[in-house]
């Protein structure tokens, strides 16, 4: 609902957006010409707002194959003098990474902002990420904001101080960032009426020699954050003890001030501006400090860097003792360098420093009762959908590998379908990485035959990583003659991010029919066998994997069932009942296998009857159960 | 911005379920209404992966004074408004303190966990009488219950609305909901949802006047 504020309010109106809303807002009052992206949470919404407001506003937006393309489209706009963002998760800077090294050496011309969220703590990733540390090693400038207002703020800026530098601007967000939502103050849209003016430049050429200019764009950047609002103090203006905090870090660091009311004897020193760290500001709040704690996301970056200008002065600077994730001192639960940081963490380190009690503004439980509570709590792990096709192609692949027998090997990778890793998922995953791995670490095991590597080998891949990552490992088993199965799951969009389209949707970024690019004619162009199947018709299935798992070479198998979610939203399939007076119970001897073993959320255990039952609320209609009841006691409505 | 002074700075509440309860709309509701209060609110929601049949929990916080980050400090949540009894009590063990307000739907959504048969599901009439022994306040509210009534249970989320506006935690008027409910759920559903909430609202008044009057 907030991209609707984003369009419909005025200049200088308080609205609640979340961060990446305010992001996008931040990109349309900088009057952006051209997005490009690749969906990854926490990052996708800035570009999902940035499609559906573009007619208004009359500006190109497309998601694209992968990041590295995204970004080399966004270049490309920004060489012929435009403004472009590109957005992305931390995991894709990986991916535009080659890119981004070599772009940057020559620089660009309109401006060209780069948001990459990251994601501390995992909470929709198999990884943290910190990507300052990339941007560094690609020697790009880096703003962090702590709100959804500098969300917006520095979004905002970093177009103008692209252009000012002529090269790319990271804006670093997290999860508690761009998925906060807070209130804040819109600014007014910029009309850049520009034309495309591309004028060849020995620029966009990567040169060696170039690294020197990529330096003094850096320094040009330095002078511009020496004197940037977004960084400032807080708290005791003169303090033996000082924060040194950046991104999120701010806030936590604020409250746990404020909560100890230590205001006037602790100062905190807020960055903004991440990389190239504004080495006089820095400097000034260090001199005559004695103790230096350092509060941010994820890994020491901020910590390194100050550490390193600290070595390099120290002799006017006399002694600082620091405190950070490096030197172990800050640390959630998980340790160092692992996790979120929040207002316990560093409330817990002012406590140690300072010997300032904090008085708990309640009356908190006890430990036993909460250690009691707790146990008495099962974990919940992450479950599919009920109806997802994903669960169904792991019972293909599970049924078919045990009928194969010779412990078959499943190599995955990212997307809802990483699920296969887990319980609900039947634990099917030998190997979990990132996009498109699964496929080429298939292609390696399968050229060990003659050190006696003799298992079958099947790699499961999601239908938008087929396009991003899977197609290189393909071409590759293909010449070097890999043999292994691939199997495309393909559910018709980006399911985890948010369903957003893919090449093979026939839908663009902004909901325009384009042409579906058939993944069954890329597999069948480069000489595989290929066989497109259902997943719900399980048994038809199971069969199609053992005939191409015995085949030689590399096959691919299309498995082919729209997302549930999407499917609930727009159509109403058939009901599914269970004919209890059929089935037989725990007398049955199939171990409840519908709600045991299956395991959809839909198929549940009627206690008063001892018999299964399906739940009407929330059962799709997939119909998978009902072949694969033991007793034959599910049917569809209307079939009993 | 300054609405009626808070009885305590920062007012916490957790809005805690599984995914695909709507979580996300309910914190989108309570923030709006809250801003239409005029209060200043910042909320931390999590979404993604754990949309997929995990815990989810949104922390919602308002305040006039000081800007807050959008984490609640262990032990400081005041109201924890759970869409099923596992996990609103999970919240309680990391979260709660001896004044906590719970509103809980009372239909358990087992995990898979339970449904393998590898772990077994608190029975709720041991549980709610732990998280009483607990804290000041539980309100039970059978809100899949409700909503199933109306046709929806989906819509148990806007029922569980209808029992925070009504048990009094938040210092927000019932019309500011139903204004903010107006405004962001599509106008097919408006109708549906406006019940539901009072559904809600109802529920949790008739326990509370049962509550005073014994």
């Amino acid at each position: 609902m907030g991209w609707q504020d984003i369009v419909r309010e005025e200049s200088g109106k308080q609205v609640l957006l979340n961060g990446n809303e305010a992001m996008a807002r931040g990109a349309l009052e900088a009057g952006v010409h051209f997005v490009s992206a690749y969906p990854g949470s926490p990052s996708s919404e800035v570009t999902d707002v940035l499609a559906q407001v573009s007619e208004n506003f009359n500006f190109y937006v497309e998601w694209s194959a992968n990041e590295i393309v995204a970004l080399e489209g966004a270049a490309g706009a920004s060489f012929a003098g435009l403004r472009a963002l590109c957005t992305m998760k931390a995991d894709g800077l990986n991916v535009a990474f080659d890119f981004l090294t070599s772009m940057n050496l020559g620089g660009c011309q309109g401006g060209l902002v780069l948001v990459v969220a990251d994601d501390p703590f995992g909470h929709s990733s198999l990884k943290e990420y910190d990507s300052r540390f990339l941007a560094a090693a690609a020697w790009v400038p880096v703003l962090e904001p702590s709100t959804v207002q500098e969300a917006r703020d520095m979004v905002k800026w970093a177009f103008y101080l692209s252009e000012q530098i002529k090269g790319p601007v990271m804006v670093r967000s997290v999860t508690r960032v761009s998925h906060s939502r807070g209130i804040i103050t819109l600014g007014d849209i910029e009309q850049t009426v520009r034309e495309a003016d591309f004028r060849p430049t020995r620029q966009f050429h990567t040169f060696a020699r170039f690294h020197q200019e990529v330096r003094e764009r850096l320094k040009q950047a330095e002078e511009l954050f020496a004197v940037s609002p977004f960084n400032f103090s807080f708290g005791a203006e003169k303090a033996d003890l000082t924060i040194f905090t950046c991104g999120t870090g701010w806030l936590y660091a604020k409250e746990a001030l404020t909560s100890l009311q230590l205001e006037d004897q602790v100062k905190i020193v807020r960055l903004g501006t991440s990389f190239p760290l504004p080495q006089q500001f820095i400097l000034s709040h260090l001199n005559g400090v004695k103790k230096v704690i350092f509060i941010e996301e994820t890994r020491p970056f901020l910590e390194e860097k100050v550490l390193a200008l600290y070595a390099l002065h120290n002799e006017n600077l006399g002694q600082i003792k620091f405190y950070g994730k490096a030197t172990g001192h800050v640390s959630g639960i998980r340790g160092p360098e692992c996790g979120e940081m929040n207002t316990d963490i560093v409330r817990e380190v002012l406590v140690r420093l300072t010997g300032r009690p904090y008085h708990v503004p309640t009356v908190s439980l006890t430990k036993e009762e909460k250690k009691s509570l707790q146990a008495s709590l099962p974990p919940r792990d992450y479950m599919l959908c009920p109806g997802c096709p994903h669960r169904a192609s792991f019972w293909v692949v599970k049924s078919a590998l045990a009928l194969e027998g010779n412990n078959g090997i499943v190599t995955g990778d990212i997307g809802c379908y990483s699920m296969g890793a887990m319980e609900t998922g039947f634990n099917l995953f030998n190997t979990l990485h990132c996009m498109g791995a699964g496929a080429g670490i298939a292609g390696g095991l399968s050229k060990l035959g003659s050190y006696g590597f003799k298992q079958p080998i099947v790699t499961l891949v999601g239908d938008s990583t087929f396009y991003h990552a899977v197609i290189p490992a393909l071409i590759n088993g293909r010449w070097n003659k890999a043999n292994y199965l691939c199997i495309v799951l393909d559910n018709g969009v980006t399911a985890m991010t948010g369903h957003q389209p893919h090449p093979g949707s026939g839908k663009n970024a902004v909901g325009k029919e384009a042409e579906v690019i058939s993944i069954e004619e890329i597999a069948k162009s480069f000489g595989f066998m290929v066989k497109v199947s259902d997943p719900f018709r399980c048994t038809e299935a199971i069969q199609d994997v053992l005939e191409f798992i015995r085949m030689p070479g590399l096959k691919v198998l299309i498995l082919r069932q729209p997302c549930a979610l999407v499917v609930s939203r727009e159509q109403k399939r058939r009901k599914v009942i269970v004919r209890q007076e059929l089935c037989r119970g725990d007398a049955c001897g199939c171990m409840r296998f519908c709600t045991a073993v299956w395991g959809c959320p839909a198929n549940v255990w009627d206690k008063e009857r001892e018999a299964a039952a399906i739940d009407p609320a929330i059962c799709v209609g997939c119909g998978v159960c009902i072949d694969l009841c033991p007793a034959g006691a599910i049917f569809w409505e209307g079939d009993e | 911005m300054q609405g009626e002074t808070l009885l305590k700075e920062p007012v916490n509440l957790i809005i805690t379920g599984v995914g695909g309860q709507g979580n996300i709309l309910v914190s989108e509701i309570v923030a709006q209404a809250g801003c239409r209060q005029k209060y200043n609110v910042v909320v931390g929601e999590s979404y993604g992966l754990s949309q997929r049949g995990g815990a989810v929990s949104s922390h919602v916080r308002l305040f006039q004074h000081q800007e807050y980050g959008p984490i609640i400090p262990a032990a400081e949540a005041d109201v924890i408004l759970g869409f099923e009894p596992l996990e609103a009590a999970r919240q309680v063990v990391d979260y709660g303190h001896k004044n906590s307000c719970l509103i809980i739907n009372s239909h358990p959504v087992y995990p898979i966990g339970v449904l393998r048969g590898k772990n077994k599901y608190p029975s709720l009439e041991l549980l709610f009488k732990k998280l009483r022994e607990m804290v000041a306040e539980v309100l039970i509210i059978p809100a899949t219950k409700l909503a199933s009534q109306l046709g929806e249970a989906m819509v148990q989320n806007v029922v569980m609305v209808g029992a925070l506006a009504g048990s009094g935690c938040l210092p927000f008027r019932a019309d500011t909901f139903v204004d903010v409910i107006k405004k962001v759920v599509p106008p097919k559903a408006r109708a549906l949802n406006e019940k539901a909430f009072y559904l809600g609202l109802e529920e949790v008044q008739k326990i509370k006047s049962f509550n005073l009057s014994k």
